[in-house]
């Protein structure tokens, strides 16, 4: 992508120019998530960067909102809910969803195409029909307004992400490995966690951590399907955002950003593992 | 395969078939050990497939339903519903006596059950007014046909006692097994359980069908939803009319030997005198909606079990005596909202594209170690929560936000004139183009990755111009990535929620936010449902699309 | 099995076991009680809940903000027949639609609450209010408007009527209506000059609507259409509106207790009724608790507490004398404030709310 020593002044205009416009796109992505950050440390209950705040001034900053969130013991409920709440389900959705994985990458496997296209269905289609036929559904069968609801509903909505990770790990995955420990004696289930699993491992904690967020950041589901004891993080912000935007959700929404993060970082470092397992070259 | 392997070992038997290790031939044995495979593969995959057709699945099969069922309305008001088809609609004529006594009755006993608001509802959804109608009159329906009971008390007190009619209408086996009951209540106590539902005699209901009907539909009906015993309690006013209808209508009784057969026989005899009654002066008494006949034209239009009015409906049509028409133009807004939404979305996804395309295209042809860097600041947003990033916006767009502020500091707009970008669709349309901006450049970065950059030197060493390489041999190739990256933005966006929902304000907002109004503030679910269905119906075609153009198993993530 | 087996299957387990304990510790002893959220919330968290607990501390409560749906969650708990709420905050209109529908339970008002001090039965203390028999009335509110003091543009003068809010001439600036037509018909009807008696009867016609929608256009383009009570306090505390409607209470938070510079207009304020009511069908044990903790936090002394945090007139008669004194003039039944006046019909609205809420939207989308 280097300019070459022969370019005209017209190229080069074009090659900065383009890079200026990527800059500012790339500004867009990122910049209304960064602005926030500061804005979290307001010491005024505004939504804009106060004349202290311009001036660098320490007294224009403070902790008020954090202590909020900590505090508050709506924001510590919702914040108990996300967490009880989003690991059974990533759990569900591992479990289950791994194991399909692995049964969907074996060719022998019948009407591979149309299940594959059930089972990512959750993810395609809209929240809101999938909120409402739960809604109803749900009412109908006694798990509306219910933990196991709540985690069922969000168990199958990170179904499709699990699925997607750990079978684009099994396609690199070499099946003579298996017959290689089956022929050494190994039984189907040692087999599957002592040579299988460690292999795709990477793949399934990136799932893992898709379906985990998935359920911790979906709001539009619990709306319909919990009551007030799910009430989680994002519906908290939710009511929040919809009745008054108290400076306390950009506390919340910075500590969302850090996790968002830490996620981000590990399922790049699972991907690198992944593919220098795979012997792949790192990209 | 390892099993080809064993049966090319393996012995050769005399027809010159191979055999496999254990003797079996080896065609059959290699059949055998797929369908083995095939069924451990099934076995794997089945739980979760159970679980998503459980959990997922059904809930959206339930949902298509609900968005044709009518169950209410045969099921609440059934004798209205049979005595309807007999009324011809056309006619322009108010329906028979038949049919107003057939809702009085049906009324009634919708009130005892509190169904009657509920069908009053339903009903208004398809013409207004019809909800307090039913209100209204379920709370006179009690004292319609007192006169008749006045009469028939008079005549003998017997017609007030519970007992006679216990006697007259009920089973002998029933009546045996309510004493029974009784007798063991008196006992027990509340151990006894209910009391055995009612049951009318069989004899006594080919006599008189109109008052064993419904005083078994009574009886019934204040056992279970009061806990009540027709033993104890008296029927209802109506009752009496629907037993002066029988008698009055000729019904013999001369051969008739059951209980009270006297009672009967001179109740018979006296009813020609009793005060003529009409239920539907009554109930036009009660609210002269009654004599509106469009709205006795809905009630039939609507008596199925299953309806395509929500369906209608949601496209802005009714149903009309003279066939479906469109609503009024003032009361459409259905279609306009799915219009907007594929507009919007259309408008979303041109944007996350002429935004998404240079990204992809500058990560796809810098070195690895730099275009890791730049992909994080696009997987960031992917990974943030999507309400942290609705509330960023909310932030910034404000009238009293960053960005006017800032732009009133630079001096490009004065303090009063500031710009007004959020709650319209200007607000909609920033916010989703940012939330799936992501989900834009991935696809077209995996293509773009794998189109070799020799190509393009070899065009412009051909003589191609900068732009005639790009447009003639770069961008063809990277067309599967734009349709992959477009459907998939198209999918997300046209069912979105809560980001119109928190800035789209009136003028911003989709499909999605009126489903949701149905389900939680109308309370009509029917419509919601229906929307929900023609929704989904969309969303599917373009995972169909979507499927044959990508390959489901091909959606990569991150 | 081998150590890391162990390790996954332990990991399941106890992801599992920490989740059914916590859900099990939940239900025992929590009471939901479902209300408004905002400051209206938290005035009966203060006036009811707290003391309440003081007495009982053994008891959770847990506050969902869920009224505005209550109807259509309480028809699903039915339909599941798992009925998670134990007190439902709603206003008349909602009361008497779950009583019909008997998702409500039916109470006897002097056995289920207490007598006034002097005796007098709950029945005659709360008079005409109690609108159902599934109702407890709490409070007397009204949708009115609150507006901004500081605004410029106005040269000093304030709104006095109703009618200066469809005045883009004397008071040009953003306004907020609910989205929805209730209230903002019957305003738009009052201003274009139908007499209060006969609002309902011209929305019954053609004419009439169009009417009320013709005056509703002159201001379209200046209004922001609020959906949650706080959001009308919240811009004009922002000042993204110069006037708007929203609940009384609301607006007193904004003026009283957040010194924002907002006044209140009171002319043709629309009158609500907002009370309890119990979900029908409650287990024995959660019935009783509900029932006791009721019986407190709607006797006397706990009506007139509440108008402590909040400005809205208590239902009980008795409560009247007991309301603190600075809080009379921001009362809505103050005679000072309550001189032009209209009920909410709810029976009326029960019929053409769906009717008119498509010609609104429809008007909105336009």
């Amino acid at each position: 992508m280097s300019l070459p020593a022969y370019a005209t002044p017209l190229q080069r205009i074009w090659h900065y120019g383009f890079r200026v416009i990527c800059g500012l796109i790339f500004f867009f992505l990122i910049a209304p998530i960064i602005v926030i950050i500061p804005l979290s440390f307001n010491a005024e209950d505004f939504f804009t960067f106060t004349p202290g705040m311009l001036a660098l001034d320490p007294d224009a900053y403070s902790l008020k909102h954090y202590r909020d969130f900590f505090g508050n013991p709506d924001w510590q409920q919702a914040l108990r809910n996300s967490i009880t709440i989003a690991p059974v389900a990533t759990l569900l959705s591992v479990g289950f969803g791994t194991l399909a994985a692995i049964g969907l990458s074996d060719s022998n496997m019948p009407f591979r195409r149309t299940i594959m296209a059930v089972l990512i269905s959750p993810m395609i289609v809209p929240l809101i029909i999938s909120a409402a036929g739960m809604y109803f559904f749900y009412s109908r069968i006694g798990l509306q307004g219910t933990y196991w609801g709540v985690v069922l509903a969000h168990a199958a909505l990170g179904i499709p992400f699990v699925i997607i990770t750990v079978t684009a790990t099994l396609v690199g995955f070499d099946r003579s490995l298996t017959r290689a420990a089956a022929s050494l004696g190994a039984g189907p289930i040692t087999t599957f966690f002592r040579v299988q699993m460690p292999l795709i491992l990477p793949g399934v904690i990136s799932g893992a951590l898709f379906a985990f967020i998935t359920s911790f950041d979906e709001v539009v589901v619990v709306l319909f399907v919990g009551s007030a004891g799910q009430k989680t993080l994002p519906w908290q912000m939710f009511i929040g955002l919809r009745e008054q935007i108290s400076p306390t959700i950009l506390a919340v929404a910075t500590v969302l950003v850090c996790v968002a993060i830490a996620l981000l970082v590990v399922v790049e470092l699972l991907r690198r593992r992944s593919e220098r397992l795979r012997g792949m070259s790192p990209s | 395969m390892s099993d080809t392997t064993t049966g090319q070992g393996g012995p050769v038997s005399a027809g010159g078939v191979m055999l496999a290790a254990d003797g079996r031939p080896l065609k059959q044995s290699l059949a055998r050990a797929q369908r083995r495979q095939r069924l451990r593969a099934f076995l794997l995959v089945a739980p979760l497939l159970a679980f998503v057709l459980i959990a997922f699945v059904a809930p959206i099969a339930d949902m298509l339903f609900r968005s044709v069922e009518n169950e209410i309305v045969p099921e609440t008001l059934p004798r209205t519903v049979a005595e309807l088809r007999r009324w011809d609609e056309r006619s322009g004529s108010l329906p028979p006596q038949e049919v107003f006594v057939a809702m009085a009755r049906d009324l009634q006993l919708a009130e005892t059950r509190k169904l009657h608001t509920r069908v009053g509802q339903r009903l208004n959804y398809e013409y207004t007014g019809v909800s307090s109608l039913f209100r209204k009159t379920g709370r006179r329906l009690s004292r319609m046909g007192r006169e008749l009971k006045q009469a028939f008390v008079g005549l003998d007190p017997a017609w007030g006692e519970p007992a006679t009619w216990v006697e007259l209408i009920g089973a002998p086996d029933w009546r045996e097994a309510q004493a029974a009951w009784a007798a063991r209540r008196a006992r027990a106590g509340a151990d006894a359980g209910p009391e055995p539902l009612f049951r009318a005699d069989p004899a006594i209901a080919a006599l008189l069908p109109q008052t064993a009907d419904f005083y078994a539909a009574f009886a019934r009906a204040i056992q279970t939803e009061d806990g009540d015993s027709p033993t104890e309690e008296a029927p209802w006013p109506l009752v009496y009319d629907a037993l002066y209808r029988d008698l009055s209508g000729g019904a013999d009784l001369s051969r008739h030997t059951g209980p009270h057969a006297d009672l009967l026989r001179a109740a018979a005899a006296a009813v020609p005198g009793f005060p003529p009654v009409s239920i539907r002066d009554e109930m036009l008494k009660v609210d002269d909606g009654w004599g509106d006949v469009a709205m006795w034209q809905t009630i039939k239009a609507y008596s199925g079990r299953f309806t395509n009015g929500y369906f209608l409906a949601a496209l802005d049509m009714k149903k009309t005596p003279d066939g479906i028409a469109m609503v009024e133009e003032n009361r459409r807004i259905y279609l306009m909202l799915f219009w907007r939404t594929l507009l919007l979305s259309v408008g979303i996804t041109l944007a996350t594209l002429v935004l998404g395309y240079p990204v992809a295209w500058l990560l796809a042809n810098l070195p690895a170690r730099h275009a890791n860097l730049l992909l994080i600041l696009v997987l960031l947003p992917f990974w943030t929560s999507l309400l942290v990033r609705t509330s960023a916006w909310k932030v910034l767009l404000q009238q009293q936000g960053v960005i006017n502020d800032l732009l009133v500091w630079i001096g490009l707009i004065s303090d009063d004139a500031r710009l007004v970008m959020i709650n319209n669709q200007t607000g909609t349309i920033i916010a989703m183009t940012h939330i799936l901006l992501p989900f834009m450049v991935l696809p077209l970065y995996s293509v773009m990755k794998t189109i070799p950059p020799s190509y393009l030197r070899a065009a412009k060493s051909l003589g191609a111009t900068n732009w005639t390489a790009f447009w003639r041999v770069y961008f063809p190739l990277s067309v599967p990535g734009i349709g992959a990256g477009a459907i998939l933005v198209f999918i997300l966006s046209i069912g979105y929620y809560i980001t119109p929902e928190l800035v789209g304000g009136t003028s911003g907002i989709f499909i999605s936010n009126r489903i949701a109004y149905h389900i939680s503030i109308s309370l009509n679910w029917g419509l919601a449902a229906a929307l929900g269905s023609i929704l989904l119906f969309a969303v599917l075609i373009l995972y169909w699309t979507y499927d044959r153009i990508v390959g489901i198993d091909n959606v990569k993530l991150g | 099995m081998t150590p890391r087996k162990t390790a996954f299957a332990a990991m399941a387990g106890a992801g599992i076991l920490a989740a059914t304990a916590a859900m099990a510790q939940q239900m025992a002893n929590t009471m939901t009680l479902v209300s408004w959220g905002g400051a209206y919330q938290n005035s009966q968290n203060q006036a009811y809940a707290i003391p309440y607990r003081a007495m009982h501390p053994e008891v959770e409560v847990v506050w969902d903000e869920s009224s505005a749906e209550a109807v259509a969650k309480l028809r699903a708990m039915n339909e599941a027949g798992n009925i998670t709420w134990d007190l439902v905050d709603v206003v008349a209109a909602d009361a008497i639609r779950l009583c019909d529908e008997g998702l409500a339970m039916e109470i006897d008002h002097d056995e289920v609450l207490a007598p006034a001090p002097d005796g007098t039965p709950a029945s005659e203390d709360f008079g005409e209010l109690i609108v159902s028999d599934c109702f407890i009335p709490q409070i007397v509110f009204s949708t009115t408007f609150g507006y901004r003091t500081d605004v410029k543009e106005w040269g000093g003068k304030v709104p006095t009527s109703v009618c200066d809010v469809f005045d883009l001439k004397t008071f040009p600036g953003k306004r907020s209506l609910e989205k929805r037509p209730i209230g903002n018909l019957e305003w738009a009807l009052i201003c274009d000059g139908v007499p209060i008696e006969e609002v309902y009867d011209v929305l019954e016609t053609e004419e009439g609507i169009k009417r009320a929608f013709a005056k509703l256009d002159t201001i379209r383009d200046q209004v922001i259409w609020w959906t949650a009570g706080a959001q009308t306090p919240q811009l004009l505390a922002d000042g993204e509106v110069v006037i708007g409607s929203t609940y009384n209470g609301r607006l007193y938070a904004a003026i009283v207790e957040q010194k924002q510079p907002i006044a209140m207009l009171w002319d043709w304020q629309m009158f609500d009724l907002d009370g309890w009511i119990i979900p029908a069908g409650l287990p024995e044990d959660r019935l009783a608790r509900v029932l006791d903790f009721v019986r407190f936090a709607t006797d006397t002394q706990r009506l007139a507490d509440q108008a402590k945090y909040i400005s809205y007139g208590p239902a009980r008669k008795s409560s009247a004398p007991l309301v603190p004194e600075h809080m009379k003039p921001h009362m809505p039944t103050d005679p000072a404030n309550a001189k032009h006046t209209f009920l909410f019909n709810y029976e009326w609205w029960a019929d053409y709310r769906d009717d008119l809420d498509a010609r609104f939207q429809a008007w909105l989308a336009q």
